[in-house]
């Protein structure tokens, strides 16, 4: 685990609920809260990572702390991967041209700038090879057929282009692209790719060196010169040579290929290793106290199980986590009403509108109590385990009073032509109480999922962001997001 | 089987390998990823690279799966072609396998394709099909038409040779009708907003498309008019949400709850989100229902997938699959 200090000091976490890990009914849920305003406040804070499974929000939560950093007075910029469309959009991208541009809209008066770009790989990575070789070389190796499949995305090629850019964009001194030059930023937040396996951008310096480092490169530098050491050392493996060893490869890729392999790897031989310097450099930054890696996540089961592995990762590679970002979390103004309750009252408003039916028979003060025992048959068909939904649950454990305890007039005493709406409105309650038993279920849920990894990681901050109806794809719905970040806890009906 | 990140993919092309299995099938369920996420499903250990019966569908067909590495199969091609033996060792040694499958481009999504395509071809000795189904757990939808496509580009790449046959060989499979994509996403605007764009990248790259497969489907919990009700606050000929309100706190207070009053305005916020989320769903689905695919629906399993769940979508999807055909 990264250490908590580290997190602790860039992010003001702390013990929220009044230092009572207990609290409530629920002590293992999120103990420490994750303050995101005094992260993005911080001028230490120098970059944030948003890393987390796909599909869980990671560019939106990205977005939405630019937006926020920004209007909180820093100059931000956001670079993101592969933003949706219309979420792109409303950044002001409308083309993916590798440089950040100014996001309109954004409230400048406390002395803070957005800037947002996209990645391009490809110019990138174009980028690199002319400002790292003479102008004949670059062109050689622009035009080579493997290095235009290479640089346009191929596995592992978006991960070394992002550190790339990262390093670009930091103040590292490494030299930047052509447009990037001269840029200060206060704070870079980074959408990380959404990898094949979690986190294979901590990978690519390490993966870049080895494949550097690798003898089959030098080889490949080297079969004209058959004698020298590669050979040996090829002939010391039991193989007949060198020779034997290019005629495999030709016959097996085509003569073709590998030559333009060898031209390739000949003309980058210079470059890569500024390009691996580079890596090494960026991986050291993300180390560094100034960085803050945000794991993102919603909650549900698998994405919390890669987002455990993602904090676990993370302190492997000594990487400072600030906290978990769980967006997506639902809450309910009424989650003293439990899903027995809500759904005993609704059978027995349902079961009032039955017996009205019969004409004569008046709906019966305080309707059949519903028998706990059957509310809980049905209920536990549907949700086995109901750990933690007992929340100022005292309330409602017992049946309720037949007495009308809210002491309004009873609507029984109307005169019959009264009694059609009022049957409407008892199924219309009925409706609502079921909805909001699904509502107490899903809470219910989300809070086991969370227990689960709040159990093995007990340490790592937590803000939570209600779950929204539809997708953000405005600078409202992005500050919206932002204010969710830094309130904590889900709303409630939100 | 491809769909955005998220969208439970690997679910949905277990859940397919069952049903296409059921009634004395057999099909082989491959993963390409590396992330063990079929043992994770099928609750296993870890795959090996070998296939192996990993369960069994409904009314006796067999389930096998896959989980191929590219370095493992890099070394088996060589073997295939070359009988290289303790040679692909010391190739391994040198880190030129490393190099082929991290580095070479397209080289590993062509060995990933081509293991697949092998196991879809195969034959035993009666000259029967061993599958008769092969599912692949595909790439997210942001790279399904490039990594299905690798090959043309490899075949390009290396213009003779081994790999150059192999990669038109793969390629032939995937563009003929025993193959199809199927893309699944959720009733949510990002997801279907990829699905459409993923099918037609796949459309223009002449891969052809199978059906939307719609995950996570949750229940419309309300009737057309309560939603009404619902997204205007208060139903329109009594006007007015006051009076709504109390009648409601009514209702309540006579089904035994307590505190009824308070109660009203949540649970009238719940129902309005309701409302939205079944309207932004219905939206969806409009945009799904535009691409002229078959589109199949699998409902929300509450408490996340387990096993028991798997095998519920499967026979969802069996009930909703058209009579089999000649499958790939």
């Amino acid at each position: 685990m990264t250490s908590k200090t580290d997190s602790a000091r860039t992010t003001g976490a702390d013990r929220s609920h009044d230092g009572d890990p207990n609290h409530g009914s629920n002590p293992l849920a999120s103990e420490v809260r994750l303050h995101v305003d005094p992260l993005l406040d911080d001028p230490a804070t120098r970059i944030i990572v948003c890393c987390g499974a796909g599909g869980v929000g990671k560019t939106t939560t990205a977005a939405a702390l630019g937006v926020r950093a920004a209007e909180r007075g820093r100059k931000t910029v956001v670079l993101t991967i592969d933003p949706a469309r219309r979420l792109a959009q409303s950044m002001g991208l409308t083309e993916l041209d590798n440089t950040p541009r100014p996001v309109p809209g954004i409230d400048a008066k406390p002395g803070g700038e957005l800037h947002a770009m996209m990645l391009d790989m490809k110019r990138t990575f174009d980028e690199i090879v002319e400002a790292h070789a003479d102008p004949e070389r670059a062109r050689a190796i622009l035009n080579n057929p493997f290095y235009q499949s290479l640089s346009a995305g191929f596995a592992g090629t978006q991960e070394y282009m992002a550190m790339e850019k990262l390093g670009q964009l930091s103040s590292l001194g490494v030299s930047p692209g052509p447009e990037g030059r001269g840029e200060e930023w206060d704070l870079i937040i980074v959408d990380t790719p959404p990898s094949r396996s979690a986190l294979d951008f901590l990978d690519a310096p390490k993966r870049l060196g080895s494949f550097l480092d690798g003898r089959f490169i030098r080889m490949l530098m080297a079969p004209a010169k058959a004698s020298g050491r590669a050979g040996m050392k090829f002939v010391n493996l039991g193989m007949a040579g060198l020779s034997m060893f290019t005629g495999v490869l030709n016959k097996l890729l085509g003569t073709g290929l590998l030559s333009d392999v060898q031209t390739f790897v000949a003309a980058m031989d210079t470059m890569f290793g500024g390009f691996r310097t580079r890596a090494d450099a960026t991986y050291r930054l993300l180390q560094a106290p100034g960085t803050a890696f945000l794991v993102v996540a919603a909650p549900e089961r698998d994405a919390l199980r890669e987002a455990a592995y993602f904090v676990e990762r993370l302190a492997e590679d000594r990487m400072p986590l600030a906290g978990l970002v769980l967006n997506r979390v639902h809450g309910s103004g009424a989650a003293e009403l439990s899903t027995e309750r809500a759904l005993a009252a609704a059978e027995n408003l349902e079961e009032g509108g039955i017996v009205d039916r019969e004409p004569g028979k008046g709906m019966k003060h305080g309707a059949p109590s519903p028998g706990p025992g059957s509310a809980d048959v049905t209920d536990r068909h549907h949700d086995s385990g109901r750990h933690g939904d007992n929340d100022s649950e005292d309330d409602f454990a017992e049946p309720a009073e037949p007495a009308d305890p809210s002491g309004l007039p009873d609507s029984t005493q109307r005169p019959e032509s009264a009694r059609e709406p009022a049957r409407q409105t008892e199924q219309l309650a009925a409706a609502l109480l079921r909805l909001h038993a699904e509502r107490m279920r899903l809470l219910t849920r989300e809070r086991r999922t969370r227990d689960r990894f709040a159990a093995l990681h007990p340490e790592v901050p937590v803000a939570e962001v209600g779950a929204l109806a539809g997708d953000v794809h405005d600078l409202a719905g992005l500050r919206a997001i932002g204010e969710r970040l830094s309130d904590g806890p889900a709303r409630p009906g939100s | 089987m491809t769909g955005k990140g998220g969208t439970g993919k690997t679910t949905v092309a277990a859940a397919l390998a069952l049903a296409l299995a059921s009634g004395g099938k057999r099909t082989l369920l491959v993963e390409v990823e590396g992330r063990q996420g079929i043992a994770q499903l099928f609750e296993t250990e870890a795959l090996p690279y070998e296939e192996r019966k990993i369960a069994v569908a409904h009314n006796g067909g067999e389930v096998h799966a896959l989980a191929i590495d590219p370095e493992r199969a890099l070394l088996d091609y060589l073997q295939m072609f070359y009988k290289l033996g303790s040679a692909g060792r010391a190739l391994k040694k040198l880190g030129a396998i490393d190099f082929a499958t991290t580095i070479a481009p397209g080289l590993r999504d062509v060995l990933l394709t081509g293991k697949a395509c092998e196991a879809v071809r195969r034959r035993d000795k009666n000259e029967q099909r061993v599958y008769d189904a092969v599912v692949m757990d595909a790439p997210p939808t942001g790279r399904i038409a490039r990594f299905l496509g690798v090959n043309e580009e490899v075949a390009g790449l290396a213009k003779v040779g081994p790999v150059h046959n192999q990669a038109q060989a793969v390629m032939r499979v995937l563009k003929s009708p025993e193959t199809a994509v199927h893309l699944v996403t959720l009733l949510e605007e990002m997801p279907v907003q990829e699905t459409i764009d993923g099918v037609a990248e796949l459309r223009a790259a002449g891969l052809p498309v199978g059906a939307a497969l719609v995950n996570m489907v949750r229940p419309q919990l309300l009737d057309e008019d309560l939603l009404d009700v619902a997204e205007s606050d208060g139903p329109g000929r009594r006007g007015g949400t006051a009076e709504l309100g109390g009648e409601l706190a009514h209702a309540l207070a006579r089904a035994g709850l307590p505190h009824a009053d308070r109660l009203v305005a949540p649970l009238l916020t719940q129902a309005r989100e309701h409302a939205e989320r079944v309207g932004l769903e219905r939206e969806q689905r409009a945009e799904l229902a535009e691409l002229g695919l078959p589109v199949y629906e699998l409902g929300l399993l509450g408490e996340g997938i387990e096993l028991a769940g798997l095998y519920q979508l499967a026979a969802d999807l069996r009930d909703q699959l058209p009579p089999p055909r000649e499958a790939a």
